[in-house]
């Protein structure tokens, strides 16, 4: 049986098929069509509700979208949504302030933006306007251009957080509290289909050795597209945000390791403290709506050649930590990626956690270029780890995503780097190695021959920002 | 002002009428999830959900076609073929062209060819992907230019001219010639496309549709299913979201599920998931256009030969009015003394590209706003001087290439303004400056005109009704023929009729558009609704109130003309005596007035002679400039819209906070299609951007920092409701200004000496190759200019 709380009532779902979306048990099971579909593919925010979890001794409130989350991952947490936010008929603050500021037209995209701002709102006092563009730009509005969103959400600035759900805050948390607790062994099942939630490594190595075949879900960002899209119905979903040992983070002199299933937003602020521009390029990655939700693990084991991290963590040589039935071994993440979304993770195996090396004395600088800031897919994704002795390249690490059917290091370039200048004439054999590294492919996002142009020209603007770092701002998006 | 008169402590303050930022009349409702939208009703028992199966070719025919296991599949309880439908087959809006399904002959990639319902939408949707079809594939016709060279249009084309351009061309000091791709648009409406249909008795049905044109939908439903007009209704509360692309298109699935409706005697809903909406709707058309313009050493116009070509996609749809209206804005707000300007409507493989924001104008414009950079590169002039140059003027300076004359031009006020409220001139100067030292980022400034032509082009829709019903205890009913897609449109009707009956706002209710309460509609279109629908809406008041003040007159003994509507209150005689608004309503009952009454409003002066194409389509014109800058990195094309000025005329603003709205909002739409919102098919005419993860709206760091937009408030000269003007889509053309900064920036490298060609929409990767591009002609103008 699966627990949560669907507002303030109790939901207990013993037979339910496990690729059942949140968006669709709401719509058509539980009939609260506040909640709207605009894409189902998690990139237009119009389901965007807000999970309530117990975190330490008070409740964490994110947005996540609905289409893309499935049911069985709700368990022992809150689901809030719009239809939750009205208190005896008077609207919630942010709702007042959307209504106040003229911030809907058509009003499709308002619940969803609503609960963005909600979570905005339970989790930030005083937003600036770029905590509130970051807060909302999974939220797509066809309408309104989001000045008078914009406005809405930053006129609650410094108006406290203070509102009905504070005051059921400590109820509700002792309800989830329980519910997992007098659940420990929670699951669904319709027919053989089946969703499982293991609580540590050994019972999801039992499972997946159990369930070979079974689909390791995390965050489940890009999974849910083969549900919604693809319309495919998995036998058996094996849900890992609820083990132990990969939710945790460690640090240490040598490293940094972060657990498989630990969301983008909870791993933010140590990547800030370690690697700024790793830190600042996953603020693009996909929206916070999708950060919530999608991990390290995932992005890693799902092998897409335009995924954002494993550029940056081929560049940082970061080791995977894999767990099978033949053990526990230690990958090297530049041999993990062997070929167009193949790996070389081991039957049953998972990753469970990533260790990346601390090295201050490598520069990193990491570019996402797509054809929009916010929310996008890159056509390139670039990390550099340099290391500079008197001028002289003395290491170099080129990822790159989007250039090839994998996530890969440009080995001719990065040789090519190696005991020159880092100077604009010092790359020029680098940016021509990287024509023999990569042939791009032309596609929806941009063509082969932009691809390569850009890689090259990006090996020029680390050298511009190495040579130059305060006077002048080299990217747009600094501009922003 | 209108006159307020005290009454008394008790009485409310009414305002909201028009001229005040009244919240939009669901603005609550949609803050809570409250507003329904036809696929949040819920159905009625027994419904069966659609799902529509589509040709994975663009061109070819069927050669077979395998549904047994689509029946099989479960849930499924029929599936609609072409045979199956008893009327009409062809659902075109305007000329055949778009066969409802098809057996045989393939002409789109995404061409419906068979509809099933389940008992639920996710069964559908499964068993469509169990269909086996098997296509004789022949080679597609893709490219526009293709198309125009072998002359294959789906409808003759349109020439206009005005003095000899030919002659002017030839004797003009300077000459320059330059052709454009422009990119068509998703209207990606946040919801999509929906129906739900409903048995009703007689053979009728009720219709739940999201559509801008109810009485298209019912009269393509009754042809459908060969029954009278009369037995179908179109209910229509809210859509998500039109933008055009349900003007015409919205009708497919209502008809297809009326003919299920039929077949299985139950209720049906066809709802479209997005990457199937996206496949198989049109989209806004992509142009290829070209000028040859002679001008002299000032960069003032002489001559100009202008041509258009839409791409149209497979069939008419509203291709010959989207054409037309490129047409008639290829002059833009410049004065063309001689010009001749063709449009053509090339047929290509792909969905029938249709109605979007601005229909055609916007595609128009660029050819004009191109040539105006490129003037002003070519004379050595900042391109804002040549623009202002060239605007119309007085008499002699006033005509139209299709002989309106252009009355009551606010453009050079209005821009002057502009300039100044922008800081405009001193900008451009330190941007210039900060340009020759930076080395990557280069930023870019412009300042661009709008002037749109308001009323539909296609006469007889310049019509409008309304119905309006007072309830005894005062409260009133209002329906109109007009939709509500977020433009605020009922909140305004609200004003009007408010205003009119001087009474308070709340008290007016308005309702679904239905096409049991307003008949013969026009499509909310053209940004006509409030034109059309607010007067006839005020007439049907007028006549009320004319109906209330006679009875009083009669019954209180006193001169109609003593009789007078303030604040909710009604006054007579010497104003010493009076009753509340329901008072009356229940006097004019009791003495048997009818409180019911429609209204009817036709836009006078207009006449369009298409074989002389000349007369005066526009009932007048609606006027706007923007300014907008950029940064530009000249290393990944990518960009970044710093700051916008707007100034924009609305007449006599109705709701100021409603046409700012519009105006913001038609502004980034406007600059996600000249940026970022990119349609790509493959080499076999497939869709590759089919949904949001691949076609990219703007998001909201998109929006400008700085984003000063000013209502230019000034009544409209002609007799419009309230002297207002129309606002939904002369905005969206502001965003031009975006697409001239970033030639602005990227013409810095060459010191302004090359007009960079940029074709939209500039994605990084086109900025990127402009980029390039500049730098090599630049190079070789030096080395020519050395030799």
């Amino acid at each position: 049986m699966i627990r949560f709380l669907m507002n303030d009532r109790e939901v207990c779902l013993d037979h339910c098929a496990p690729d059942m979306t949140v968006l669709e048990y709401l719509r058509t099971k539980a009939e609260q069509r506040g909640t709207k579909e605009g894409c189902a593919s998690g990139d237009c925010g119009a389901c965007t509700v807000v999970i309530a979890e117990a975190v330490g001794n008070r409740l964490q409130y994110r947005n996540v979208n609905s289409c893309i989350t499935l049911l069985g991952s709700l368990h022992g947490k809150q689901l809030v949504t719009v239809e939750h936010l009205k208190l005896q008929g008077a609207l919630h603050p942010v709702q007042q302030a959307m209504v106040d500021l003229h911030g809907s037209q058509c009003g499709f995209c308002t619940p969803g933006f609503i609960m963005s701002m909600f979570a905005l709102y339970k989790s930030c006092e005083l937003p600036s306007r770029a905590d509130v563009e970051q807060a909302l730009a999974g939220n797509l509005c066809r309408c309104t251009g989001y000045r008078p969103i914009i406005d809405a959400a930053l006129s609650l600035a410094g108006k406290g957080s203070q509102d009905a759900f504070s005051a059921q805050e400590a109820v509700i948390y002792s309800r989830l509290t329980k519910m997992v607790q007098q659940s420990p062994q929670a699951s669904m099942q319709d027919g053989l289909h089946q969703f499982l939630i293991p609580r540590n490594s050994d019972e999801l190595l039992a499972l997946l050795t159990q369930h070979p075949n079974a689909k390791l879900v995390a965050g489940g960002t890009d999974f849910a597209l083969s549900i919604t899209q693809q319309l495919q119905q998995p036998e058996v979903v094996i849900y890992t945000g609820r083990v132990v040992e990969l939710l945790q983070i460690e640090e240490s002199e040598e490293s940094i390791s972060i657990g498989a299933a630990v969301s983008y937003t909870d791993m933010q602020s140590l990547l800030h403290k370690h690697f700024v521009s790793f830190a600042e390029m996953l603020e693009r990655l996909g929206s916070l709506q999708v950060r919530n939700q999608g991990t390290l693990g995932g992005n890693i084991a799902n092998a897409s050649p335009i995924g954002d991290t494993p550029p940056v963590l081929l560049a940082l040589d970061a080791i995977l930590h894999v767990r099978s039935p033949a053990g526990r071994e230690s990958l090297p993440i530049r041999e993990f990626f062997t070929g167009y979304r193949q790996t070389k993770l081991p039957p049953s195996g998972f990753i469970e956690t990533i260790e990346i090396p601390l090295q201050p004395e490598r520069i990193l600088n990491v570019y996402k270029i797509s054809k929009r800031l916010d929310d996008d897919i890159s056509a390139v994704c670039a990390a550099f780890s340099i290391e500079l002795q008197d001028g002289v390249v003395r290491h170099a690490r080129l990822g790159f995503g989007g250039m090839a059917a994998t996530p890969a290091r440009a080995l001719n370039a990065e040789q090519a780097l190696k005991d020159q200048p880092f100077t604009e004439q010092g790359i020029k054999a680098a940016q021509q190695a990287l024509a023999q590294d990569f042939s791009p492919i032309d596609d929806v996002r941009a063509s082969g021959a932009y691809r390569l142009q850009v890689a090259q020209n990006l090996l020029l603007r680390a050298v511009l920002e190495q040579a130059n770092p305060s006077d002048e701002a080299l990217e747009v998006v600094q501009y922003a | 002002m209108r006159n307020l008169k005290a009454t008394g402590s008790q009485a409310k303050q009414i305002g909201g009428a028009t001229g005040v930022a009244r919240k939009h009349e669901s603005a609550a409702k949609h803050v809570a999830g409250e507003a329904v939208y036809v696929d949040d009703m819920l159905e009625p028992r027994g419904t069966l959900y659609g799902a529509v199966g589509y040709s994975s070719i663009a061109k070819g025919r069927i050669a077979s076609m395998d549904l047994s296991a689509v029946r099989q599949s479960d849930g499924v309880v029929d599936v609609l073929l072409l045979d199956d439908i008893p009327g009409h087959t062809d659902i075109g809006a305007v000329f055949d062209g778009d066969p409802i399904l098809t057996s045989d002959e393939i002409k789109y990639q995404g061409q419906p060819i068979f509809v099933v319902v389940a008992d639920t939408e996710q069964q559908a949707r499964r068993a469509v992907k169990q269909a086996v079809i098997e296509f004789i594939e022949e080679a597609p016709m893709l490219d526009v230019v293709e198309a125009l060279t072998a002359k294959q249009f789906v409808r003759p084309s349109h020439y206009m001219a005005h003095g000899d351009a030919q002659v002017a061309l030839e004797n003009a000091p300077k000459r320059l010639q330059a052709e454009q791709h422009v990119g068509g648009q998703e209207h990606f409406y946040l919801e999509g496309q929906v129906a739900l249909v409903v048995p009703a008795e007689d053979g009728g049905m009720l219709v739940y549709s999201s559509t801008q044109h109810p009485s298209e939908v019912q009269k393509l439903v009754a042809e459908v299913l060969n029954v009278p007009v009369n037995r179908i209704t179109v209910d229509m509360r809210r859509m998500g979201g039109g933008f055009g692309g349900k003007e015409s298109q919205a009708a497919a699935w209502a008809c297809m599920a009326a003919a299920l409706v039929l077949k299985t005697k139950r209720p049906v809903k066809i709802r479209l998931p997005r990457v199937d909406d996206m496949t198989m709707t049109g989209k806004r058309h992509p142009f290829y256009n070209t000028y040859d313009i002679g001008f002299d050493e000032q960069g003032l116009i002489q001559g100009a030969d202008i041509m258009v070509a839409g791409n149209c996609g497979h069939s008419a749809d509203l291709s010959d009015a989207i054409v037309d209206r490129a047409m008639f804005h290829a002059d833009n707000a410049y004065y063309l003394p001689n010009v001749s300007i063709a449009g053509h409507r090339c047929m290509t493989n792909t969905v029938s590209h249709t109605a979007f924001r601005g229909f055609g104008g916007p595609q128009g414009m660029m050819i004009i706003e191109r040539a105006m950079d490129d003037i002003a590169r070519a004379v050595g002039k900042d391109p804002l001087d040549v623009r202002k140059l060239n605007l119309y003027g007085a008499a002699g300076r006033d005509t139209t290439p299709y002989h309106q004359k252009v009355e009551h031009n606010l453009l050079l006020e209005l821009i002057e303004q502009l300039e100044q409220s922008s800081n405009y001139g001193a900008r451009k100067a330190e941007i210039r400056q900060w340009n020759q030292t930076s080395r990557v980022l280069k930023r870019g400034l412009a300042l661009t005109p709008v002037k749109f032509g308001i009323s539909f082009t296609l006469q007889h829709l310049n019509q409008a009704g309304a119905l309006i019903h007072i309830y005894t205890d005062g409260s009133i009913q209002v329906n109109h023929g007009g939709t509500e897609m977020g433009q605020g449109l009922h909140t305004k009707i609200i004003q009007i009729v408010a205003e009119a009956l001087a009474i308070d706002p709340d008290e007016i209710q308005i309702t679904a558009t239905r096409t049991d309460k307003v008949p013969n509609t026009s499509p909310t279109a053209a940004s006509s609704g409030t034109d059309l629908n607010g007067q006839a809406a005020r007439n049907a008041a007028l006549i009320l109130k004319q109906r209330i003040a006679k009875c009083i007159a009669e019954h209180k003994e006193c001169a109609i003309e003593s009789v007078c509507f303030t604040e909710g209150r009604i006054y007579w005689g010497d104003q010493d005596e009076s009753m509340s608004f329901a008072d009356a309503a229940l006097f004019a009952y009791e003495h048997r007035v009818s409180l019911s009454a429609t209204g009817y409003y036709k836009t006078p002066k207009i006449w369009y002679d298409r074989d002389k194409a000349k007369g005066r389509p526009f009932f007048y014109f609606a006027y706007g400039a923007a300014v907008s800058e950029v940064i530009v990195d000249t290393l990944t094309g990518e960009y970044k819209v710093v700051g916008v000025d707007i100034l924009h005329d609305v007449g006599r603003s109705l709701n100021p906070a409603v046409d700012r709205g519009q105006i913001e909002g038609g502004f980034i739409q406007g600059m996600g299609w000249l940026t970022t919102e990119e349609l790509k098919w493959n080499d076999k005419g497939a869709l590759m951007s089919n949904g949001p993860a691949t076609y990219k709206i703007p998001a909201i760091s998109d929006t400008p920092k700085r984003f000063n937009v000013g209502l230019f408030e000034r009544a409209n000269d002609e007799e419009t409701v309230y002297h207002s003007k129309a606002v939904g889509e002369p905005p969206f053309m502001l965003a031009i200004s975006v697409w001239s900064a970033l030639r602005d920036a990227i013409s810095s490298i060459s010191d302004y000496r090359i007009s960079p060609p940029l074709d939209t929409p500039a994605t990084p990767e086109r900025v990127l190759n402009a980029v390039m591009v500049t730098r090599e002609l630049a190079k070789q103008q030096e080395g020519r200019s050395q030799s």
